[in-house]
């Protein structure tokens, strides 16, 4: 009698280079997205605090969609809508387009909590001083309101981070699907997840330490 | 550009079910809090006041929680448990992961209640003659219940947004369910555009709700 196929192999050495592969992956998409994104929720920040009525009746509303929407369905929403409107774009430029999406309007409540957080007496004493508004912004306002909410601003950043695993819904192998995608094969569930785990945990335990560690410094 | 003809009739037939669905979710993220509320304050409390390994063990527990993906802890209660022969239905996949990741955040908002209140308080409560049971019960936990409210209605909120995660391992809430309505009629669009709105709606009625009990609750 011939012996059984079996449809599984063991994991081997250069499983774990497919697994760093994807990791870099992980990182790529999350990095582009949080440079990307932040720079854009600054910006939005900045309208939502200086065009009040108007920016509170138009971008908030937009903005306040991203974060009532599950990610997921956004990515899919995208991803699908994309081709309707002529784009053809691969899954990392679909990803990375919703992840620059989600993580500003996130960064613009940060950004615009920042804004708000140095006293108008500071601001009106800059302009008495004879600094410019952008003088005011690059002088005053960043340093000190950027300390402030800098914190907050570590942790929506981790937070994109995480939630970049969702992009493997549209075939984006990143960290999570490759270790899908290996367990299938190797049915070694629980060494490659906590392989997996082990590298999301490394990457954010200890910026999130560190940035608490900063917020208590600055807090005295 | 946009050569695209929409179909919303297969949508609005299989909407009644979608709504369903959109019960679904609303069920189990509730469930979950509840159960997060339950361990997250545990966790708190060992964090507060208890040595040795149950400290460690829930800090050790509140880290990951935080400092992993969502869906990674999900695929972790998913196949992760299928090491030790424990397969779990895609209900109670969505269930203890939710939770998991709802105690762990929860955990860190009550410590953080809990340190709010002075110390003095439980004193004084002792010395008017309250059991510990009574003064926790009646002096502090309404006082940190006040710190945490907010907290707990955008986890509630979070917990809605993650549950849609479920649509990874099979569990037929509102995303599952758009999910396999879309992959049987190709209206992937619409389906999740659709699902975009009624988790819109969810979210908003959540937090209308949380706004109307706090008007309620802490109006003295």
């Amino acid at each position: 009698m011939e012996p059984a196929i079996s449809f599984f192999s063991g994991f081997r050495a250069a499983d774990l280079w497919f697994m760093a592969e994807a990791a870099w992956r992980t990182l790529l998409i999350s990095g582009v997205s949080i440079v990307i994104g932040s720079l854009l929720g600054i910006l939005f920040g900045w309208m939502l605090h200086e065009g009040r009525l108007l920016a509170s009746l138009t971008l908030a509303p937009l903005l306040d969609v991203f974060r009532s929407v599950p990610l997921i369905i956004q990515l899919v929403l995208f991803y699908n809508f994309a081709p309707i409107a002529g784009l053809s774009l691969d899954p990392f430029a679909s990803g990375a387009v919703v992840l620059t999406l989600y993580c500003a309007s996130l960064v613009a409540n940060v950004a615009r909590g920042g804004i708000a957080a140095v006293g108008q007496p500071m601001r009106r004493a800059a302009r008495s001083l004879g600094m410019t508004y952008w003088q005011d912004m690059r002088h005053v306002v960043l340093p000190i309101g950027g300390r402030a909410v800098f914190p907050s601003w570590v942790g929506v950043a981790l937070g994109v981070m995480k939630d970049s695993a969702l992009v493997s819904v549209l075939g984006y192998v990143e960290l999570l699907k490759a270790s899908q995608i290996l367990i299938t094969r190797t049915q070694e569930p629980f060494m490659i997840l906590t392989l997996a785990g082990a590298f999301y945990f490394a990457l954010s335990y200890p910026i999130s330490r560190y940035s608490a560690r900063l917020e208590a410094r600055w807090a005295q | 550009m946009f050569d695209y003809n929409f179909h919303w009739r297969p949508v609005i037939k299989s909407l009644p079910e979608l709504l369903e669905a959109g019960l679904v979710t609303l069920q189990v993220a509730a469930l979950s809090m509840v159960i997060g509320i339950v361990i997250g304050l545990g966790l708190a409390l060992a964090r507060l006041h208890l040595r040795g390994p149950l400290r460690w063990l829930a800090t050790a527990w509140v880290e990951i929680a935080r400092n992993t993906p969502a869906l990674f802890q999900l695929f972790f209660f998913g196949f992760g448990m299928g090491a030790w022969g424990i397969h779990l239905s895609p209900f109670l996949i969505v269930l203890a992961g939710l939770s998991f990741n709802n105690a762990g955040y929860l955990a860190e908002n009550f410590r953080g209640g809990f340190q709010a209140v002075p110390e003095t308080q439980l004193r004084a409560a002792r010395s008017l003659g309250m059991t510990v049971w009574q003064a926790y019960t009646r002096i502090v936990i309404p006082q940190v219940f006040r710190i945490v409210y907010y907290p707990l209605t955008n986890q509630m909120v979070w917990a809605v947004l993650m549950s849609s995660l479920g649509m990874l391992v099979g569990f037929r809430e509102l995303s599952g369910e758009t999910q396999f309505f879309a992959s049987r009629t190709y209206r992937i669009f619409e389906y999740f555009a659709v699902t975009a709105i009624i988790y819109y709606v969810i979210v908003k009625i959540i937090l209308g709700a949380s706004r109307l009990a706090a008007w309620r609750l802490f109006r003295y």
